[in-house]
């Protein structure tokens, strides 16, 4: 997704509706290269300063930081307002360095570290919104550095942390592979894990986990909703083309690693946070939870 | 002497040819060097190839029924099916 970092914008209803089903959206090359070379400086100099959890995403980071010019760059913080609305708090922050082969020797090690196993991140969370992570990659990411890995729609599913470790590889995974100033916005749910730097140099990232303090409904721009988007469609057995982005397709996408039965499930599951987001219990997509919710006082 | 090796595979339903959606290999003879994330594409398209290829079937996974209150959440992967290779090692 390709947006000015200079331009204070708040998420689409289409875009709010991928990271409900997919559970991330990746805005590549968004931070200018001044911001992410003082970023490196610093983070390799002075280290980067602790912050006590729950302290106001506004408070967290010192004027001139470069930390404090990501969170404060207009297009991220129309990216925030729409996910967790003002006045979000740092729940943690943490700084990632996989050493590539020139310092891996210089402490003496040979091997190249393996990735980290499957993860999400924090512990078992049930609740009905989302903290959301952005992970900062402030200089261009090969493929042979190991970047991020994660997997498409995998944030709803309710595992607990490293518990999934056991599997090595999923189909529709992904690797981070982006230019300097790229910026993955993760739901809390996402599955992932770091990957084997393979290459020379050491592979840098911060990450940041954000919590909201307001209820987060209808936060985004919702310019693009319509009275459309409510109508009911014909569903499995269709004569046409259907037009491009719908929300209806958006929400039901599937992803090559679900099952037969719970990739129905996790339609299911979307359905029901967008409905949370857009604070309308009556929001349905291909009849998914209509069917389910009858009489309709049963609402799931 | 002989070590073991284990392929699990996570397969799109509870049948043995459904298609392969996950994978873990791990190798008994410490040859190979696997870890996560290192292979984007499956060993096998579905479990009965790998049946095929010699591997045998050790365990699958119980189909469970879903507890009230519980029922269109979900979890880990479903249907885990793990094979064993026995190998000579010198």
């Amino acid at each position: 997704m390709n947006v000015d970092a200079k331009t204070y914008r708040k998420l689409s209803t289409n875009e709010m509706a991928k990271f409900v089903a997919r559970g991330y959206l990746m805005f590549e090359g968004l931070t200018p290269p001044e911001l992410t070379e003082q970023y490196l400086t610093e983070s390799t100099g002075a280290g980067v300063a602790e912050v006590p959890a729950g302290t106001p995403l506004s408070a967290a980071y010192a004027p001139g930081t470069a930390l404090r010019g990501l969170v404060d760059t207009p297009a991220i913080r129309g990216i925030l307002d729409s996910l967790v609305g003002a006045d979000p708090v740092v729940d943690h922050h943490f700084v990632h360095l996989t050493l590539g082969r020139e310092q891996r020797e210089a402490f003496g090690m040979k091997d190249t570290f393996p990735s980290q196993h499957w993860h999400q991140d924090s512990t078992i969370d049930t609740r009905a919104g989302f903290d959301v992570q952005i992970m900062w990659y402030p200089h261009e990411v090969t493929l042979e550095m190991g970047g991020t890995r994660y997997l498409p729609g995998s944030h709803l599913r309710v595992v607990s942390e490293a518990a999934i470790g056991r599997y090595q590889n999923i189909r529709g995974q992904r690797h981070v592979v982006c230019p300097a100033g790229s910026l993955l916005v993760l739901h809390h749910g996402m599955w992932h894990g770091g990957g084997s730097n393979r290459s020379e140099t050491t592979r840098h990232m911060i990450k940041i986990r954000i919590h909201p303090t307001v209820a987060q409904q209808q936060l985004w721009d919702l310019s693009d909703f319509s009275e459309a988007d409510r109508k009911q469609r014909a569903i499995f057995w269709q004569l046409a083309a259907r037009p491009e982005g719908d929300l209806h397709d958006i929400l039901c996408e599937y992803q090559p690693w679900y099952e037969a039965d719970t990739g129905r499930l996790e339609f299911v599951n979307r359905i029901r946070l967008f409905r949370y987001l857009l604070g309308d219990d009556t929001f349905d997509a291909d009849y998914w939870l209509t069917r389910l919710e009858f009489p309709p006082e049963k609402r799931l | 002497m002989q070590r073991q090796n284990v392929l699990v595979l996570y397969l799109g339903d509870s049948a043995l040819d459904s298609p392969v959606i996950a994978w873990s290999y791990w190798d008994g003879t410490g040859t190979e060097r696997r870890m996560a994330g290192d292979q984007d594409e499956p060993p096998y398209p579905n479990g009965l190839a790998a049946l095929r290829d010699g591997w045998r079937l050790l365990q699958t996974s119980q189909l469970m029924p879903h507890y009230p209150g519980t029922e269109t959440q979900t979890s880990y992967l479903k249907y885990e099916f793990m094979f064993e290779q026995i190998v000579e090692v010198p």
